[in-house]
């Protein structure tokens, strides 16, 4: 493990420049380049405002300008997480030139396939903070939360894509899977509504690691109120288990990569 | 004196035949295995064979060794295991420095991106820093020649471009040792020479190189020590001349062993003889011959035989055959064996010779069987002469 992460040190800068290719040719020859960055999240939040409309049609409340400003907030990360997750996964067996021919930290791949989706993840933010200034969303202290959530949730990410990425080359199962669990997971996390409307089941959606920080984002973005300790606590504790299963689990696979991809 | 650079101590490696796990069922066990004890048993199970068996080697700071041997010898697996890719089964490689190879050059490069982005890219998977590309930029971009296309995407490049791109790169990474696969043959005929040249200053300058080819004279050039491997294991090892010599030998004897009687033509056998004098060793201008015997029971079209010398780097010196020296075609019956002797004056220089033999079928250049090396032959003399021919020279001085 201190070995794995002392060898991708030493090779930070392929790590830069894989990270800087995938970022690269990911809108090479398309006419909106970085514009997809934005426009991927907006879809997401505009499915969300459908379902919310769906609610408030139902339960005959308007529906409120903080519903909408909660998804978007929530979406941003979710699509962040999603995204990379795919990408990760894939980023070993999408690679098998490199990875049977020449030899430097296999880790390099997941891990920049996170990073590449990172910076997609900022550009959209920026544009989010833009409206949400426009929407009237105030700053509080609270804000400084949001880089600890947010690297909790790089962290998870990092720490399920290395892992899936191993078991990726050994069985291609595990993309088909990750794809089902991927394109449904949207209905087990806290993205379009809130966990509170569940009451005594709340606790049971909070689980799955990804939706305290959701919730906490909500909190502390549109709330300004700081977010459930507990529970934050619990999401940087899976995090860090993820990661270091993940990493030790990936390093005793990785000899075996060459020869059976 | 300075510790070995490298080592490979009883290395052997197994594989599978086929599928690598057919089912979940052997998969997960063989993997939890693998992984908790890191290395698999010294016994071979079901359809599995030794690629590497007890390679032992040690190379010292500023030697250039070479590995030669015929395809599925497991040249290929020496070179994952020497980089990394893969660990051996058992044993142990020991690399007392940084090392990079020059193998498959330009992998790694991505189509859409432009020449000098993929020196970026492709610098730092093979181990270069940033700041070492930016560097070494001008220098990578002038040895490929290619600095009108250096920002157009390597995709649009023709193949010769891209491994010449390739090259230039690799041949830069300046690693304590280098490992080199068949790269050489890049580009055209001024390339090549080019990257020959820079092989050669960087031997100079002190580097370790592994080098690992079918092309028996850049061996010889390049190197002081070689390995001849041959299924998985190590034949000869020691100065390239003597270990050069044993696998041609053993290619010869092979090609023997090896007759195709399901052939519709074949050599049967392959002599090379003088009236007097030791077996394979002549004199200069010494009258020889070169008997060819054939059979061809399954053909009855017409056939030819053509003769070829090589010297001792490979290169073709002298061609001739049958079609070109008699006229009438030579056709044979199913049960006829034909002998036929080329009589050759050997003008060349003191030297170690090759004799080639192919069977064809003149009339639409297809190759029925061939022998190359047939016969490996030593040419002796008193007078040392460098080259190929032999003018016989004579020196007064007045």
């Amino acid at each position: 493990m201190i070995h794995t992460l002392r060898e991708m040190f030493a090779h930070r800068d392929l790590l830069f420049m894989i990270t800087w290719r995938d970022i690269r040719i990911k809108y090479k020859q398309s006419i909106m380049g970085f514009l997809w960055a934005v426009f991927m999240p907006m879809i997401i939040v505009a499915a969300g405002v459908v379902i919310k409309l769906a609610f408030s049609y139902i339960s005959e409340e308007p529906l409120a300008r903080q519903d909408i400003i909660t998804i978007s907030v929530k979406s941003l990360p979710w699509a962040f997480f999603v995204a990379s997750i795919r990408f990760s996964s894939n980023s070993l067996i999408s690679n098998p030139n490199l990875v049977t021919k020449i030899y430097f930290p296999r880790i390099i791949f997941p891990v920049s396939g996170v990073v590449s989706q990172l910076f997609d993840f900022f550009i959209a933010s920026a544009v989010l903070v833009v409206i949400l200034t426009i929407l009237g969303v105030g700053v509080s202290w609270q804000l400084l939360w949001v880089p600890l959530l947010v690297l909790i949730l790089v962290l998870q990410a990092i720490g399920l894509g290395v892992l899936l990425a191993g078991a990726n080359l050994f069985f291609r199962d595990v993309k088909y899977l990750v794809e089902v669990i991927l394109t449904f997971a949207i209905f087990f996390t806290p993205v379009f509504y809130d966990v509170e409307m569940f009451g005594e089941w709340s606790e049971l959606l909070m689980v799955n690691p990804v939706a305290p920080i959701l919730e906490g984002l909500k909190e502390t973005v549109v709330l300004h109120q700081p977010p459930d300790p507990l529970w934050t606590a619990y999401a940087g504790g899976v995090a860090l288990l993820l990661l270091v299963v993940s990493i030790s689990t990936f390093a005793r696979m990785e000899p075996l990569f060459a020869e059976s991809i | 004196m300075s510790q070995p650079i490298l080592e490979f101590e009883h290395v052997s490696k197994k594989f599978r035949r086929g599928q690598l796990h057919d089912s979940l069922r052997d998969f997960v066990p063989a993997l939890v295995k693998s992984m908790v004890s890191g290395r698999s048993s010294e016994n071979l199970g079901q359809q599995e064979f030794w690629a590497l068996r007890d390679i032992d080697f040690s190379l010292d700071p500023g030697e250039a060794l070479g590995i030669i041997g015929p395809n599925g010898a497991g040249k290929s697996t020496i070179l994952k295991i020497l980089t990394g890719i893969m660990n051996p089964t058992v044993g142990r490689r020991v690399v007392r420095g940084s090392l990079s190879a020059l193998i498959e050059v330009g992998a790694g490069f991505h189509p859409d991106l432009t020449g000098r982005e993929n020196i970026f890219l492709n610098g730092t998977i093979l181990g270069m820093s940033r700041r070492e590309i930016r560097a070494r930029m001008d220098e990578i971009i002038e040895f490929s020649g290619l600095s009108d296309f250096i920002d157009t995407p390597v995709k649009r490049y023709s193949s010769g471009m891209y491994a010449r791109l390739g090259f230039s790169i690799a041949c830069h990474v300046q690693p304590d040792i280098l490992v080199v696969d068949e790269v050489l043959s890049v580009g055209d005929w001024a390339f090549q020479n080019k990257s020959t040249e820079k092989m050669k200053s960087i031997l100079a300058g002190g580097a370790t190189v592994i080098f690992v080819s079918h092309n028996l004279k850049a061996v010889t050039s390049l190197c002081d020590r070689a390995i001849y491997l041959e299924k998985g294991q190590i034949r000869a090892e020691g100065p390239v001349a003597e270990v050069v010599d044993k696998y041609i030998r053993r290619a010869t004897e092979q090609a023997r062993e090896a007759i195709d009687e399901n052939k519709p033509a074949y050599i049967e056998e392959v002599s090379l003889r003088a009236e007097e004098g030791e077996d394979l060793v002549f004199r200069p201008g010494q009258r020889v011959v070169a008997e060819v015997r054939i059979r061809c029971p399954r053909m009855s079209d017409p056939v030819a035989v053509a003769i070829a010398l090589r010297d001792e780097n490979y290169n073709m010196f002298f061609y001739v055959d049958s079609a070109r020296l008699v006229h009438e075609p030579l056709v044979l019956g199913p049960e006829e064996v034909r002998t036929l002797s080329f009589e050759l004056d050997l003008h060349v220089a003191p030297g170690n010779y090759f004799l080639n033999v192919a069977l064809t079928r003149p009339d639409v250049d297809e190759l029925l069987d061939h022998r190359g090396p047939a016969l490996n032959f030593l040419v002796h003399s008193e007078v040392d002469v460098r080259g190929v021919a032999n003018l016989y020279p004579r020196l007064r001085i007045d």
